[in-house]
């Protein structure tokens, strides 16, 4: 675990930086309140409502996908690294498991799954 | 207790280290826009109004970041004040956690001590810097959710699609270059391109996988959220995107963690593809050239050769992202996911295929 001590110092001057930056204006800016200047920025005119909708179920989708595919690169991780040793055997394998993902990509493709919403 | 300070000495320097070139690189970026669209750019602020001339260099080290902390802390109406809060602090803490695992050098020897010349020399420094990178999603999406701002919903969301659409080549390319390695520890990755192929070329991690380099950039610069991947932020689009309701030190503070992205993909680069810290035909004890020629040097100027070139290295690459910054236009939100699902990713996959076919056979 010894190695992981500057992890731990850059965690917690990291953690100490980044909270001096963003209440160094707190404490140096002034504070003026105006009902007017705190509205939501919408180019001028009046927010219709709140900015908490609902949106794209698409985003979701992409999400989604992502896990599959990230879960992927964290199987080929181990495998990469000991490839050396495995060979052919650890080729071919992997060549399946690639394969089935790669159809897996296609399908998503030609279902239209990532056209923007 | 010696061992100890050294750590933490190494450390704070890494930070600092990254922190001020982060402020510099926001001169970079003034000064370069300036040079391509034929500008002058900043030039206003100086030191009793003369020094140092032109050059702008104090309008963004000392004006500005005066000027961006001393604006009123601004919370829009409705907001949710605590994730308004801890959206920048989010996003800052990881980006300034990753740069940790880069070494900057090989070891420098005093007496009998071997300091080595990277902060946390994690055996697992590859999947570190991958999980590091990902944490930056967070900061976007909060920010953009806590604002009550329908323009920086739309930028956080699509900033949280388009970090995880392009981690995955980003892995994807990494892989490939695991296996040329067959280390995830980026000393030993480093270390291994210190060779020679043929007693001439440097084993430089382009060599053997180009298209990888390729991509890793492609992806490094969308992860960065830069121009042409800008999406997020899209000025012409979503005012500022996922920070349009940010301002003073918290916007500085996104602002920050843009700008030390670059350098964290610039890092990586130079380690993973340009040989990090190598110095061609440097070796520990001095110049060993390959046609016989061999200068001694002592351990320390050794290693101030090995900082230096790393430091160049990374400039270059800081550089030329501001560079493709400021040349090419913003994609299309439509563009962007066609790149990444049907460019980038079977790209990477084929590449890894690739790269395993030709180690068995050779």
């Amino acid at each position: 675990m010894e190695q992981y001590v500057p992890v731990l110092i850059a965690l917690i001057l990291g953690g100490l930086i980044a909270t001096a930056m963003v209440f160094a204006s707190a404490i140096l800016g002034p504070q003026k309140h105006a009902p007017v200047k705190e509205e939501p920025f919408e180019c001028g005119n009046p927010p219709s409502g709140s900015a908490w909708g609902r949106f794209s179920v698409k985003f979701y989708l992409a999400a989604i996908l992502f896990i599959i595919f990230d879960i992927e690169v964290v199987f080929l991780y181990p495998w990469a690294v000991v490839f050396r040793q495995l060979g052919l055997f650890g080729f071919i394998e992997m060549l399946v498991f690639v394969l089935i993902l790669a159809v897996g990509l296609v399908y998503i493709i030609k279902k239209g799954a990532l056209e923007p919403a | 207790m010696v061992d100890f300070a050294i750590t933490f000495a190494l450390t704070v320097m890494v930070l600092l280290m990254v922190l001020n070139l982060g402020g510099l690189l926001l001169w970079v970026e003034r000064k370069g826009s300036a040079v391509l669209q034929d500008r002058i750019g900043a030039n206003r602020a100086a030191i009793f109004g003369r020094l140092p001339f032109n050059l702008g260099i104090v309008n963004t080290l000392i004006a500005d970041p005066i000027k961006l902390f001393t604006k009123e802390n601004f919370v829009p109406h409705g907001a949710d004040k605590l994730l308004h809060t801890l959206a920048p602090i989010i996003a800052l803490v990881p980006v300034l956690m990753t740069f940790i695992v880069i070494p900057f050098g090989d070891v420098l020897i005093i007496g009998e001590r071997v300091i080595p010349l990277q902060a946390a020399d994690l055996n697992v420094g590859l999947l570190y810097i991958l999980a590091m990178v990902s944490l930056g999603v967070y900061g976007v999406v909060l920010g953009g959710w806590a604002s009550n701002n329908r323009w920086a919903l739309l930028g956080g969301i699509r900033g949280s699609a388009q970090m995880i659409s392009y981690e995955i080549p980003m892995g994807l390319s990494l892989v490939a270059v695991v296996m040329t390695f067959g280390s995830l520890n980026l000393q030993e990755i480093a270390r291994a391109q210190g060779q020679l192929i043929g007693g001439w070329i440097p084993a430089w991690g382009i060599l053997y996988q180009p298209v990888a380099f390729l991509i890793f950039m492609a992806a490094g610069i969308a992860e960065s959220k830069r121009v042409p991947f800008d999406l997020p932020e899209a000025e012409s689009e979503l005012i500022s995107g996922y920070f349009t309701e940010y301002s003073g030190a918290k916007q500085a503070t996104f602002m920050l963690v843009d700008f030390i992205e670059v350098i964290i993909v610039a890092g990586l680069v130079t380690t993973l593809f340009f040989g990090g810290w190598q110095v061609p035909f440097l070796l520990r004890d001095g110049f060993h050239f390959p046609w016989g020629t061999v200068i001694p040097l002592p351990s320390l100027v050794v290693a101030l050769l090995q900082v230096g070139a790393f430091t160049l290295k990374v400039l270059f690459f800081c550089w030329l992202q501001i560079m493709i910054r400021w040349t090419l236009p913003r994609f299309r939100y439509d563009q962007l996911m066609n790149l990444g699902w049907k460019g980038l990713i079977p790209l990477s996959l084929a590449n890894v295929m690739l790269t395993a076919l030709l180690l068995l056979l050779f």
